[in-house]
C-alpha cells in the first residue's frame, strides 16, 4: 500500500538536528519505507543525515509517501509527531 | 615584530594572551583497495567492529559531555547516535563494499565527501553548520577503520594556549581541556553556532568567523584575544601586551565581582540613578542578560527573525518571539526596534532594487513605510506580544517629523484592526524614536513631542555626521565618537528631551566603551543599553562616578575644539581609582 500526504512544518525551529532525530525514531517503527519529496530532493525519511540536507525551516511543506503493508500507521504517526511540533514547546 | 589585528564576532567575552596553537582537525583520506572476493566477508565484519566502536566512544563522550557542559550539551551525542544509525552507515557502505568489493575506509570516504558538498551548499546557516556533526561522526568512523583510534590532540598539551582552528566539532570540544586551552579563534561560526555556545558555558574567550585566521596566524605567534570586541592581536608591541595585561586583570577582577553588582543599581555615588539596558541581538542571550545584571533591554533588534529564509515572518511567529522577549525581562521593559533591514543586512525577499549606495538608500523605517504590508505584520505582532509585559516600540532610521507621524498612523492602524477583531493586546504602547541621523538630531525638540523617548545610535550618527565609512581603513580615523560635532549632536537630543519632560537613552557602541561612560553620564544621558557582555563593567564605572563630577566634565566637554581635547578632560577629572582603570 503507498499513501501520500503533505505535512507541515510547524514548530519553531524547523527541521533541526533534534526534531529531524525524532523523525526517524518514528519511521523506524514501521517496516513502510517512507520518502520525502521536496523540490527535487527525494529522502529517506529513516536517514537522519538525508533530513538535513533538506533544510527545512518552519512553514516548510514536506511531501511524505509511505509504502509498505503498514502505511496507514506509519502515516498516522508521522501525522500525529508534526502536530505536535515533535514534541517541542513551541 | 608586526602587530597586527584580526576582526571576527565576539562569541564569548574575556580576554586571553598567550601563544598560538594551530589545530588542524586531522584530514583523513582513504586510498583505494581492491578485495578478492574472499575477502568481502572479513571487511564487513571489519566495518561493523569500527562502527560499534564509534557507538561507545560515542556513549562515553556523552558521559564526559553531562559531566563537563551540562545535559544541554550533551544532548549533541544523542543525535550522534542516531547518526551512526543512518542507512547510510548501516545499509549503504555494506552495499556497496559487497558490490563493488572495495575496502570500507574508501566507501565511506566517498560517501561522506557527497554529504559534505550537499551540506555546505545550503543557504540556512543552522543546517550548514550541521555538516559539522556528520563529518565529526564520520571521520570518527574512518579513524576506527584505520585504527588510529583517538588522538585526542587537545587533551594532552603540556602548556597554556589558545586554540585556532578551522572549525571544532562537538567531538573536539569536549575532549578538550581548559587546564592548557584558554581561548579559541577559528575560521567559521557565528554567534550561535557550536563552538560559540560552548566557549561561552566553559566561560572561554572566542572569536569566530574570523575566516582566515589559520592563514593569518602561525603556530606559536603570540596572540592576544579580545572576546568582548571580537579581535585578536598577532606578535602586538610590548606596550600593547602590558595594556592588555591590565585590562585582562580588571577583566577578571570584574568577573569575580560580578556576583555583587548583579543586583545593585546603576546609581553615582552622589545618587543619580540611570538606566542599564542591553542591546540584544538573538534571543540566546536574554538568558545571560539577567546573570549580567541588565535592567530590561533598549535595544532588541528584530533582524534574527527575517534571515536565512525565503519568506517574511508570519504574525504568530513573531508574536511567540516577541511574548517570549515580554516573559524573560518580567517587569523591566523591553524596546523593540521594528525592522532594520537594508544598507548592509540585505534579505533577498525584502531586496526590491539594486541600489548603488544602499546606507543611503530605502533601509530601516523608509522600507517599512513603503512595504506597509511587511511592517504591519510586525506592528500588530508587537501591540499583542504586549499585553503580556512593558513593551515598547521603537522606530529606526528616522530623518523627518512626517516618518513619525506615518509610522504612527500605521501603528494607530494596526490597533484599530486589533480591537475590531476581538484580539487581545495593549493600546498605548510607549513609541520612542532612534536618533541616528544628524537631521534627526538637529530636529529632535520637534519630534520629540510626538514620541516617548529617544535612542540615540552612535554608530550610524557617527558615520553620517562624518560621512565616513568606517570600515574604510582610509577614513576609518573620521569615525570618532568625541568629535565635537558628535557631541553637540548628542547634547542636542539631550537636552530636547529632558525639555519636554522625557527620557532618552544610547544604544550605540559608545554607550558600551567604558572612557565614554563618565562624559555621557555628564550630557544627562538616562539610559545606557550596551551589550550584555559588557554591563557589569559599566555598572562599576557609573557606581564609582559622581555625577556632580561628570557634569563638569560635560559641560568644559561641550566647549571644547578637538576630540583630543575632549580626551584630556575626561581622563583628567575623572577620580583617581576609575583612572587606573580606564586609562
Amino acid at each position: 500500500m503507498k499513501i501520500t500526504e503533505k505535512l507541515l512544518i510547524v514548530n519553531k525551529l524547523g527541521l533541526h538536528l533534534r526534531a529531524a532525530a525524532e523523525l526517524v525514531k518514528v519511521a523506524n517503527k514501521f517496516k513502510s519505507q517512507t520518502t520525502i519529496h521536496h523540490g527535487i530532493q527525494n529522502v529517506n525519511a529513516k536517514s537522519l543525515m538525508g533530513l538535513m540536507t533538506l533544510a527545512a525551516a518552519k512553514g516548510t511543506e514536506l511531501e511524505f509517501e509511505c509504502d509498505g503493508a503498514d502505511a496507514k500507521e506509519a502515516m498516522a504517526a508521522l501525522k500525529e509527531l508534526f502536530e505536535h511540533r515533535f514534541g517541542e514547546k513551541e | 615584530m608586526s602587530d597586527k589585528i584580526f576582526y571576527g564576532v565576539a562569541a564569548s567575552g574575556g580576554i586571553e594572551i598567550g601563544p598560538a596553537y594551530l589545530y588542524h582537525a586531522q584530514g583523513l583520506t582513504a586510498s583505494r583497495r581492491l578485495l578478492k572476493p574472499e575477502e568481502v566477508k572479513t571487511e564487513l565484519a571489519r566495518y561493523q567492529e569500527a562502527l560499534a566502536k564509534t557507538r561507545a566512544q560515542i556513549v562515553e563522550l556523552e558521559g564526559r559531555a553531562k559531566e563537563k557542559l551540562g545535559e544541554e550539551h550533551a544532548s549533541i551525542f544523542g543525535a550522534h547516535q542516531i547518526l551512526l544509525d543512518d542507512p547510510l552507515f548501516t545499509e549503504e557502505v555494506p552495499q556497496v563494499i559487497s558490490k563493488e568489493h572495495m575496502n570500507a575506509e574508501f566507501v565511506l570516504h566517498e560517501a561522506l565527501e557527497k554529504f559534505k558538498t550537499i551540506m555546505a551548499s545550503l543557504n540556512d546557516e543552522y543546517f550548514r553548520e550541521r555538516g559539522g556533526d556528520i563529518r565529526d561522526v564520520g571521520n570518527r568512523v574512518l579513524r576506527n577503520l584505520m585504527g588510529k583510534g583517538e588522538k585526542e590532540q587537545l587533551k594532552n598539551l603540556d602548556r597554556e594556549v589558545i586554540l585556532v582552528a578551522n572549525d571544532l566539532t562537538p567531538s573536539d570540544t569536549v575532549t578538550l581541556s581548559t587546564e592548557t586551552i584558554k581561548a579559541f579563534c577559528t575560521d567559521v561560526g557565528g554567534k550561535t553556532s557550536h563552538v560559540a555556545i560552548v566557549a561561552r558555558s566553559l566561560g572561554l574567550p572566542a572569536v569566530v568567523g574570523m575566516q582566515n585566521a589559520t592563514v593569518n596566524i602561525q603556530d606559536g605567534d603570540l596572540l592576544i584575544v579580545d572576546g568582548n570586541k571580537g579581535l585578536v592581536l598577532v606578535n602586538p608591541q610590548s606596550h600593547i601586551i602590558e595594556q592588555y595585561r591590565r585590562l585582562k586583570d580588571n577583566y577578571t577582577a570584574f568577573q569575580k565581582s560580578l556576583e555583587a553588582f548583579k543586583t545593585l543599581p546603576a546609581v553615582t555615588p552622589d545618587g543619580h540613578r540611570v538606566t542599564l539596558a542591553a542591546n540584544i541581538e538573538i534571543p540566546q542571550e536574554l538568558d545571560e542578560m539577567n546573570r549580567h545584571g541588565a535592567e530590561g533591554i533598549g535595544l532588541y533588534r528584530t533582524e534574527f527573525l527575517y534571515m536565512n529564509r525565503e519568506e517574511s515572518p508570519t504574525e504568530e511567529e513573531q508574536f511567540q518571539a516577541y511574548k517570549e522577549l515580554a516573559m524573560k525581562t518580567g517587569v523591566n521593559p523591553a524596546i523593540i526596534r521594528t525592522l532594520d533591514l537594508g544598507g548592509d543586512k540585505f534579505l533577498s525577499h525584502l531586496n526590491e532594487s539594486n541600489e548603488q549606495n544602499p546606507f543611503l538608500g530605502l533601509r530601516a523605517i523608509r522600507l517599512c513605510l513603503k512595504r506597509p504590508d511587511i511592517f504591519k505584520v510586525q506592528l500588530r505582532a508587537i501591540l499583542r506580544a504586549a499585553a503580556h509585559g512593558p513593551i515598547k516600540i521603537m522606530f529606526p532610521m528616522i530623518s523627518t517629523l512626517s516618518e513619525v507621524m506615518e509610522a504612527k498612523a500605521i501603528l494607530q492602524e494596526c490597533a484599530d484592526e486589533l480591537k475590531k477583531e476581538g484580539q487581545v493586546f495593549r493600546a498605548g504602547v510607549e513609541v520612542g524614536v532612534m536618533i541616528e541621523i544628524p537631521s534627526a538630531a538637529v530636529i529632535a525638540d520637534i519630534l520629540i513631542q510626538e514620541v516617548d523617548f529617544f535612542s540615540i545610535g552612535t554608530n550610524d550618527l557617527i558615520q553620517y555626521s562624518m560621512a565616513a565609512d568606517r570600515g574604510n581603513e582610509s577614513v576609518a580615523y573620521l569615525y570618532d565618537p568625541l568629535n565635537p560635532a558628535i557631541l553637540r549632536l548628542i547634547q542636542m537630543t539631550v537636552d530636547a528631551a529632558h525639555k519636554a519632560g522625557k527620557w532618552v537613552g544610547m544604544c550605540g557602541e559608545m554607550a558600551g566603551d567604558p572612557q565614554f561612560v563618565p562624559l555621557l553620564l555628564g550630557m544627562g544621558l538616562d539610559e545606557f543599553s550596551a551589550s550584555v557582555s559588557v554591563i557589569p563593567e559599566i555598572k562599576k564605572i557609573i557606581r564609582m562616578m559622581p555625577y556632580e563630577t561628570a557634569k563638569k566634565i560635560a559641560q568644559a566637554a561641550t566647549k571644547l575644539k578637538t576630540s583630543d581635547e575632549v580626551f584630556d578632560v575626561i581622563r583628567d577629572n575623572v577620580p583617581p581609582e576609575l583612572k587606573t582603570l580606564l586609562f
